[in-house]
């Protein structure tokens, strides 16, 4: 009888690991082998020994944190390839939610384990699409894991943002949106939506975007936004990080619309607090009818939550029939990247 | 019902005014009939719905949902309506129901069935019109702009002013098709009629230092300026109402106003406390203020009346574009006839000289006056504020040198700003914060305030930082206050920061003690010196 993954898979202090393959995945502080599901800040953590993620992930930790703190010795494992690490066969596919994301496949002696990273179901032209496979214990997010949660169509949201610049053709709207990920995603949304002007990036954002354009995803006429001229921002659209909107940096904009991307705008208090005038509610995470449907489409008996909102989420799976149990993983989800 | 919950929403995240006004015209432009209406009305608090309660709502998403998972949802989003509209599994094909089918159907449905009703309607929605149909069927629709902004907004589209909307308003009804109709060029200025309608009112310039010099002294009347609140009070053939300055009728909440008024006339005044000829503080009338139904016992505790300044229409007759002298001789006249009870003229102050006048004003400081008036003589009565017409010269206010004790950004504009400040004086060896202020700095002083903020704070409570005790404000005040709900046990009306005293070390700064023999200044004063004639009582 295949060894239940709870047998193989353990919660140490410096995250989740795989005693057999002698493996972190997302560790949250340095360690000798780690497996990265994706290169937000809170998963992707310097000053790894060796480290295993597509080349994407890979080459957007070392634009981000410097070659050597992206790790000793880098490893890129492609799609469709296996890796056997002491027995542990490893495989990366993709979970939708920023460019480079996947899920870690492991085998150990007829038994399966997949841990999502952070995912989302819904379409994205910067990255490809969350592929569903089935296991024994999936590992999951919950960052969204109440029902309160469900996003809209992120084509609805942009609609929102471009009649805005229509009603307001004479001020600057900004957008609080994380560097990786949103950033792009938003921008190839626009630019989906017709929307061909220049945009306009803080420049935390910058390097990434140039990132994904070398990876092959076009984004249309960029422009710094820290040298524009006030009165060529007015009526333009500038992508800033969350901290920057409704601080000191904004102040070079004349009489901007605040707005954000982010699942958290659909809570009204949210968005009210942070001072956001025009609320996008566009999120790289899945809300909770994704959530649902991948519990089912992954066919696994057992899930495992490790950050988010975990008691919810554990109700609605034990209502569904699977054990359901949380990790308590503390350090992830602690960005802005919802 | 989905273009308005849109609106609704941009208004709620929307700070600026010019931007609210911006989203109405917009939507008022291009939102067909009687949507816009509807739509009007509900802002105008003008649609009731009696057969939805929140319990009915309750109960509906209970049916729908886990139960644990809504108190969960509840918990995390801490707004029932929100929880409600976010966490329907909507079913149906995406088709809300328009504002006129709203108020159709619920006006020809029996309560029983009511909740099936919603439910369809909920359905339909997507959240945000399932938000604003929640709170508009419940009565919990507050909307991020007046009335008086929709009025702005709906004016802008004919290139008019609110007033001009605000002379028409009593007379309208949902859904003001011939509101619209003339807004659009398609019909005239719907008439009023003998409709109690509100008339927009005439407004004072504050006399600044540099109008005092030029000012023809002679050709002024002079009055008290009184703190209560401006009203006008309306009686035509078609009836009898009261409204605030800003033309929300609140005949409703002064059943004892209305009784009184027996004769025609359009009059303008303050309405006040006053107890045996003597004006109560500001604090009495707020007791009154926005009570719908005032019972009788609240009525003989505060009672009130009205010190009466102008007269817009004498019967029916418009005298608006008589001179203030000859209006005021018509107001004598009409109340010599009618004698109304529990009103009475605000007296005129003669004088001879600005010295005289000065003197008065700055020893104006006793419960209900705030300052004096000046009206030109020859005046006609003009809506907004007419330059060199009326002037009001408030007294100067009271001060106190408190210490910078915490910080929190501002909004819109100032969202990058530590720009509202709350400040204390020294009990003792500690500092107790005394009120709060948002104004009176300059946009320099703004800015370096800001960035000393940011380099001194102590310590973070949200968007709140503690700062160190080092700055001291010169807060400027109209009125101190006994406040028990205040933990410094003062409440301070209307502060606001005069100036940044570099030159003044924190440990210098007014004590609590200070700040309480201020309240005490105005008690001790003697009203008899100069508080005007005491009401008449007939």
């Amino acid at each position: 009888m295949p060894p239940h993954p709870e047998t193989w898979l353990r919660v140490r202090p410096a995250g989740l690991y795989c005693e057999p393959g002698d493996f972190y995945i997302d560790p949250l502080r340095p360690v000798e082998r780690a497996i990265i599901t994706h290169a937000h800040a809170d998963h992707a953590r310097p000053g790894h020994n060796r480290v295993l993620a597509s080349a994407e992930t890979l080459a957007i930790m070392r634009a981000r944190m410097g070659v050597e703190r992206a790790g000793t010795s880098q490893q890129p494992l492609a799609q469709g390839e296996t890796l056997t690490i002491n027995d542990v066969a490893i495989q990366l596919i993709p979970a939708g939610h920023v460019l480079g994301s996947c899920q870690i496949v492991m085998d150990f002696q007829g038994s399966r384990a997949i841990v999502s990273g952070d995912y989302k179901r819904r379409a994205d032209p910067t990255c490809s699409a969350f592929m569903p496979l089935p296991c024994d214990v999936f590992v999951t997010e919950a960052t969204f894991g109440l029902p309160v949660f469900r996003h809209p169509n992120a084509t609805d949201e942009i609609a929102k943002l471009l009649a805005s610049l229509k009603l307001f053709p004479e001020r600057t709207h900004v957008v609080g949106c994380y560097a990786l990920g949103k950033t792009q995603r938003l921008i190839a949304l626009l630019r989906q939506a017709g929307y061909d002007q220049p945009i306009y990036l803080h420049g935390a954002l910058q390097k990434l975007c140039a990132l994904y354009e070398n990876f092959g995803i076009p984004l249309g006429d960029l422009r710094p936004a820290t040298i524009a001229v006030r009165a060529e921002l007015r009526g333009a659209l500038v992508l800033a990080p969350p901290s920057a909107i409704a601080d000191r940096w904004a102040r070079r904009l004349d009489d901007p619309v605040t707005a954000a991307a982010s699942g958290w705008m659909r809570i009204r208090q949210r968005a009210k607090s942070g001072g956001i005038e025009l609320p996008l509610i566009i999120s790289d995470h899945a809300d909770w009818d994704e959530l649902c449907t991948t519990i089912i489409d992954m066919q696994a008996p057992e899930i495992w939550i490790t950050h988010g909102n975990e008691e919810a989420l554990i109700h609605q799976a034990t209502l569904m029939g699977r054990r359901a149990r949380a990790l308590r993983l503390i350090g992830y989800g602690e960005d802005d990247a919802a | 019902m989905k273009p308005f919950a849109d609106l609704l929403e941009r208004l709620l995240y929307s700070p600026g005014r010019l931007a609210k006004i911006a989203l109405l015209r917009d939507y008022f432009a291009t939102t067909p009939d009687p949507d816009r209406g509807y739509a009007l009305a509900a802002m105008a608090g003008a649609l009731r719905f009696p057969g939805a309660k929140a319990a009915t709502l309750r109960k509906l998403a209970a049916d729908r949902t886990d139960p644990t998972l809504f108190a969960l949802s509840y918990d995390f989003v801490g707004d029932l309506a929100e929880t409600i509209a976010l966490i329907w599994p909507g079913s149906a094909a995406f088709q809300p129901p328009s504002l006129p089918e709203i108020v159709d159907t619920l006006a020809g449905t029996k309560r029983d069935d009511v909740p099936v009703l919603l439910a369809d309607w909920l359905d339909r929605s997507d959240p945000s019109t399932r938000i604003a149909l929640i709170k508009l069927l419940t009565g919990g629709l507050r909307v991020g702009a007046s009335l008086r902004l929709a009025k702005t907004a709906i004016a802008e589209i004919a290139a008019l002013g609110a007033d001009d909307i605000e002379e028409i308003w009593h007379g309208l009804e949902a859904p003001y098709l011939p509101l619209f109709n003339w807004i659009e060029g398609r019909t005239p200025r719907p008439d009023p009629a003998s409709a109690p309608v509100f008339r927009p009112v005439m407004l004072a310039h504050p006399l600044e230092a540099r109008d005092i010099a030029t000012l023809d002294w002679s050709a002024y009347r002079a009055e008290y300026k009184y703190d209560g609140i401006r009203i006008q009070l309306v009686s035509t053939p078609g009836g009898t109402r009261l409204y605030s300055r800003t033309a929300d009728d609140i005949s409703a909440s002064f059943p004892d106003i209305m009784a009184n008024m027996k004769a025609h006339a359009v009059l303008d005044g303050e309405l006040l406390v006053a107890r045996h000829g003597v004006i109560a503080p500001f604090n009495d009338l707020q007791q009154r203020l926005n009570r719908k139904k005032p019972s009788a016992k609240l009525q003989q505790q505060y009672p009130v009346c009205i010190r009466l300044y102008d007269i817009l229409f004498d019967g029916t007759e418009d005298v608006r574009a008589l001179p203030f002298d000859t209006r005021r001789t018509r107001l004598e006249a009409w109340y010599a006839t009618h004698t109304p009870p529990a009103m009475d003229l605000s007296p005129q102050i003669p004088f001879t000289a600005e010295a005289d006048l000065a003197a008065l004003r700055s020893t104006a400081r006793t419960d209900g006056i705030e300052g004096l008036m000046l009206k030109r003589g020859d005046s006609a009565y003009l809506p907004g504020r007419p330059r060199a017409a009326w002037w009001k010269w408030k007294r100067d206010p009271l001060t106190l040198d408190c210490v910078l004790m915490y910080a929190q950004r501002g909004h819109g504009r100032r969202s990058s700003f530590y720009s509202d400040y709350t400040f204390g004086v020294w009990d003792n060896e500690t500092l107790t914060p005394i009120g709060k202020a948002y104004s009176g700095y300059t946009d320099d002083e703004l800015t370096t305030l800001d960035q000393w903020i940011r380099a001194h704070t102590t310590a973070r409570f949200g968007p709140v930082r503690e700062v160190e005790k080092h700055i001291v404000l010169e807060i400027a005040f109209d009125a101190a206050q006994i406040s028990p709900r205040h933990k410094s046990g003062i409440a301070l009306r209307f502060p606001r920061i005069l100036r940044i005293r570099t030159d003044k070390p924190a440990h210098e700064a007014d004590t609590i003690a200070t700040a309480r023999s201020l309240v005490g200044l105005e008690a001790k004063q003697d009203q008899g010196t100069l508080s005007p004639e005491t009401p008449a009582r007939r």
